[in-house]
């Protein structure tokens, strides 16, 4: 009986470890989205701001191909953050692309966290 | 007898066309529909029909027909590896919507289609010539078709920028739509050849 409660209670804040460690911070992902990060390859540094813009309520557009990007902010555009799959595709090429590397689990819930309140 | 069976077989035929490019015409809206582009507007290259390629690749940019390039063209294009560094974008995709998405382009691919425009985008190509990924844009056909385009109406003009940017004077491009009456190169309108 004793055992199992200590189990429950372990598993318990096993559960709640990672939920802390993500406690998402929206100012620090409203800092990373103009953040610039200089290129290996002689392009233009790059921020988030390159394609989506600084206003996130106006469209933005793909750097490479000019295509219009439909606004990232929830507020003008319901159809944002819903789709999980969608999120950690983007986050993933996107990270690649202007970071030159994958985004940690914390800048990705800060980045989220910034979008949400747009 | 056999003549007037000729004449209604025709008769018919202009029929079927009048009706299938009615329907294109009013699709494309206004702009095309103002120059009355109907005799022509039938699909030089099939229209994208598969959703997953639209949604995958058409958020960046036009989601280029299958059969503007040929399958060996388009297994180097979705290999792995090439869609870390997609002309300079990181394409990278899930292995199902890969998989999924290069069956698709290359069951449609130039070499594979019946359109007798799509079919030219294979000719000549040679999987081994050049050191990037193919460009539809290189492909042979292409280069013949724009090689009188001068520069300062593609790359100098700020609303196109280059010839990757296929809508930008072909209007009816979405739609598989190619053929000189559909051309409409912004300042500078349409192109005679």
């Amino acid at each position: 009986m004793k055992t199992s409660l200590v189990l429950a209670l372990a598993a318990a804040g096993a559960l709640s470890l990672p939920a802390t460690l993500l406690a998402a911070d929206a100012a620090a992902g409203k800092a990373g989205w103009s953040k610039e990060y200089p290129q290996s390859d002689g392009s233009p540094a790059r921020s988030c701001v390159t394609c989506h813009g600084k206003d996130l309520t106006q469209p933005g557009r793909q750097a490479n191909t000019g295509k219009v990007i439909e606004p990232l902010a929830p507020s003008v555009n319901p159809k944002r953050l819903t789709d999980q799959a969608k999120i950690e595709k983007w986050l993933l090429r996107n990270c690649k692309w202007t970071l030159g590397r994958e985004c940690t689990a914390t800048e990705k819930a800060d980045f989220v966290a910034y979008i949400k309140t747009q | 007898m056999t003549h007037r069976k000729g004449i209604l077989i025709l008769l018919g035929l202009g029929l079927i066309t009048f009706g299938t490019a009615g329907v294109a015409v009013s699709d494309d809206g206004d702009r095309n529909g103002k120059r009355g582009g109907w005799l022509t507007a039938r699909a030089d290259v099939a229209p994208v029909a598969n959703a997953t390629y639209g949604e995958e690749c058409g958020s960046c940019h036009l989601a280029y027909q299958p059969g503007l390039l040929p399958a060996p063209a388009w297994a180097q294009v979705m290999d792995p590896a090439a869609l870390g560094d997609h002309y300079g974008d990181e394409a990278t995709l899930a292995e199902t919507l890969r998989t999924g998405i290069l069956a698709y382009l290359t069951a449609h691919a130039a070499d594979q289609a019946s359109e007798v425009r799509s079919r030219a985008f294979a000719v000549g190509f040679d999987a081994h010539a050049g050191t990037g990924l193919p460009r539809i844009t290189e492909t042979r056909y292409f280069k013949r078709k724009h090689d009188r385009v001068p520069t300062s109406l593609v790359a100098g003009n700020p609303d196109v920028g280059s010839f990757s940017q296929c809508p930008a004077c072909h209007r009816g491009a979405a739609k598989g739509i190619y053929n000189d009456s559909q051309i409409d190169i912004p300042g500078h309108g349409p192109w005679k050849d």
